[in-house]
């Protein structure tokens, strides 16, 4: 009873603080366990919702039991979830940004599932980065369930008509800010096209863009355990230097500044920037007549790496369906969904064994994306999505310091990361 | 102590009250049941528990812990917190002053009865009607710097040339979102205001035109007096609605640029739902809950 009175008291405070969340979302666990087909409750973000809706739409049409998704805007995932998890009112699945795995695993949200991923025949196959930050105290908690890693896109048409060589993506980032800087030049002149691009207002943006250009230089950004920042420190320091030139003179759009993150994608498609960091999950939801090619992200001096962002899934710990919940997400992992629904469709493999297969085969840009899985990091910090993501988070006022405002300020800055990622 | 002492006392005087009373007593409280379980439910139990849950350390599942008074104590050293306070009530006056004055000049432009009036009434009312977190939703993407259509509009018109970050900086923003504000409220507020102006009664204006005051006398002496209720309560819906600001800057501004624009409200939201300290949200909603109901006393009194 109380934990139900204390339900009603988090959504009275959240009534206070939003009528901006608007209603419904239908959670909760549908009983019937066991016997008969069970229909099961799944959120999933906006982010990745292609994926995730064509994963269930598989699912459904070849399986009895039946999942219920339910799409939910990816800027209000975080306090949805929050909310839910303190009503009781979680549905039986929930994927989430990889990031934010380590919080909820220690909130205690999802179910321990480390004996049935052990059952399966392919258990050490799963994407090492999504499967580490799944894991806590030697319990496992998460499958991967997307993969999305940043990587270069440039714009061949571009590159042609600005006199650069089509075919030859940049190797390093001082390469990436020359190619940017001539594609302004050269064909900016009007104000529809810019070099480059990036959401200088978006903290999550950040992170994904910028720092695979530090690990690439061999740096990090964190110690291991994710409580000491180093983000005041080379190589983080010179990636800052070369983007914040790029935007003094002006080779990333005016309103790259202000970008807050929902849009940041949205330029590229429309063939009006030359080269920008973008995830690879947009690979497939480009234009078809569009020329893009796809490089890694290199350090200043060169190196490869990448982000390797994306959602873990998982069984939230107050299911009651908790056998037909794992048939659904055992099921996402098999072959048949790998190859037949996320590879056809562009989409990096979350098992590393079924990277080399027909369709990957057909693009060399997708199979490029698929070997940088091994490559890249994935940050882990139980306190990642309040210090990184969140816009009133210490991250964001950091880099908006070291692109637009004093860059002396950073180890004043980067001192309040580390108090936020210990708290 | 002395309340209660007098009417124990008045009681023990008279006696028992008779039956009759008891049985109407019994009906009183059974008419007014329904409204007791309806505040019971969604006002007194919450706040206990919101009260309850500042004493506690609360983590999203498993049991509490109490720690009182830890989460008070953290506010102290909460800046951005502090800073909200601060961004707050600025906030509220400047956007109380200028409500207040729009809505003023509205209800008086459309007070009188003439050939239109009705579709000027409507006019104003209508944003009104279009819901809060809609509106700050529809001025992000009208001001939008990438696709609004307001930008190219202005520089056709040649009025501006370059583009304007409409909440690209701290004043550009809370001056942007106070539009937003006076947009979505100035109409029902003025529609406040005209039922207080309709409730004057004609003669009193007429006695003193009749008395030769002109059009400023009548309306700083009759108007404004006779208004004072109605502005009273008008002031009181709209200090109270800045002061849990929320919406227009969570959607709006996002609380930027570089946290300008980060409300109270914002603090506890992002306390309770990105930092999963629901412990230390709770014990801002009961700061926040005391300031105001202390601030709306002093106003009931002042205003009285």
């Amino acid at each position: 009873m109380r934990r139900r009175l204390a339900g009603i008291a988090i959504l009275g405070l959240l009534a206070l603080t939003s009528a901006a969340c608007g209603g419904g979302g239908g959670a909760g666990s549908s009983a019937e366990p066991a016997e008969g087909p069970a229909t099961i409750t799944m959120w999933t973000r906006a982010a990745t919702q292609a994926q995730s809706e064509r994963l269930v739409k598989a699912y459904n049409s070849s399986h009895k039991n039946q999942v219920k998704l339910t799409v939910i805007p990816t800027d209000n995932y975080q306090p949805r979830i929050a909310a839910a998890a303190g009503a009781k009112q979680l549905p039986d699945v929930f994927a989430a940004d990889v990031i934010f795995v380590p919080n909820y695993t220690a909130q205690g949200l999802f179910l321990d599932i480390t004996d049935r991923i052990a059952a399966l025949p392919y258990k050490d196959k799963l994407a090492p980065s999504h499967m580490k930050l799944g894991t806590m105290d030697g319990r496992q908690y998460t499958l991967p369930h997307t993969l999305d890693l940043s990587v270069w896109f440039w714009n061949k048409d571009l590159y042609q008509k600005a006199g650069l060589d089509p075919e030859k993506g940049p190797k390093t980032l001082k390469e990436f800010a020359q190619q940017a800087t001539t594609i302004q030049d050269k064909l900016g002149k009007d104000g529809k096209v810019h070099g480059t691009f990036f959401g200088g207002n978006c903290g999550g943006c950040y992170v994904f863009t910028f720092w695979p250009s530090v690990w690439a230089a061999g740096g990090q950004v964190m110690n291991p355990e994710g409580t000491t920042s180093l983000n005041d420190q080379p190589p983080m320091t010179e990636v800052f230097t070369i983007w914040r030139e790029l935007y003094d003179k002006k080779a990333t759009g005016p309103t790259a500044k202000e970008e807050q993150g929902p849009t940041w994608t949205g330029f590229f498609p429309k063939g009006e920037i030359g080269v920008m960091p973008m995830p690879s999950t947009t690979l497939g939801l480009m234009p078809k007549d569009m020329k893009i090619g796809v490089t890694p992200i290199a350090g200043p001096d060169g190196g490869e790496s990448t982000f390797v962002g994306g959602d873990s899934i998982g069984i939230s710990s107050t299911t009651k369906n908790a056998d037909a919940a794992w048939d659904f997400l055992s099921w996402t992992m098999s072959e048949d969904a790998q190859v037949e629904v996320m590879a056809k469709n562009k989409d990096v493999l979350a098992r590393t064994d079924l990277a080399g297969n027909k369709y990957s085969a057909e693009d060399p840009r997708v199979v490029l994306i698929n070997s940088l899985v091994a490559k890249g990091q994935t940050p882990f910090a139980p306190r990642f999505g309040q210090t990184f993501n969140d816009p009133q988070g210490p991250w964001l006022r950091l880099a908006r310091e070291a692109i637009f405002g004093d860059a002396s300020k950073l180890p004043q800055l980067n001192a309040e990361i580390t108090k936020s990622l210990q708290q | 102590m002395t309340l209660t002492l007098t009417r124990s006392g008045r009681r023990a005087a008279h006696g028992a009250p008779p039956a009759r009373w008891r049985g109407k007593k019994v009906q009183g409280w059974l008419y007014a049941a329904p409204t007791a379980v309806i505040v019971g439910v969604l006002f007194v139990v919450p706040l206990v528990l919101v009260v309850w849950m500042s004493l506690n350390r609360w983590p999203l599942l498993g049991p509490a812990r109490f720690n009182a008074p830890d989460n008070y104590a953290r506010i102290a050293d909460n800046p951005l917190f502090l800073d909200a306070v601060l961004f707050t009530l600025k906030y509220t006056a400047i956007t109380t002053v200028l409500l207040s004055s729009v809505a003023l000049g509205l209800a008086l432009l459309v007070q009188e009865r003439r050939p239109g009036v009705g579709f000027f009434r409507t006019a104003f009312f209508l944003p009104g009607a279009v819901g809060f977190a809609a509106a700050a939703l529809l001025f992000y993407g009208m001001l939008n710097n990438d696709f609004g259509p307001i930008d190219p509009m202005l520089r056709a018109l040649g009025i501006t040339h370059e583009p304007v970050k409409w909440i690209g900086t701290p004043n550009m923003a809370l001056f942007s979102t106070i539009a937003l504000v006076l947009w979505r409220f100035a109409g029902f507020n003025m529609l406040i205001l005209l039922t207080g102006l309709q409730a004057i009664p004609v003669e009193v204006y007429e006695a003193a035109r009749s008395d030769g005051a002109g059009r400023w006398q009548i309306f700083t002496r009759i108007t404004l007096p006779l208004l004072r209720p109605t502005l009273a309560l008008m002031l009181i819906l709209s200090v109270t609605g800045s002061l849990l600001a929320f919406d227009q800057f969570f959607i709006f501004t996002n609380g930027g640029p570089d946290n300008s624009t980060v409300s109270m409200v914002m603090v506890v939201y992002r306390d309770a739902f990105f930092r999963f300290d629901l412990g230390g949200a709770a014990a801002l909603s009961v700061v926040l809950l005391v300031g105001l109901v202390g601030l709306n006393a002093l106003m009931m009194r002042r205003l009285r």
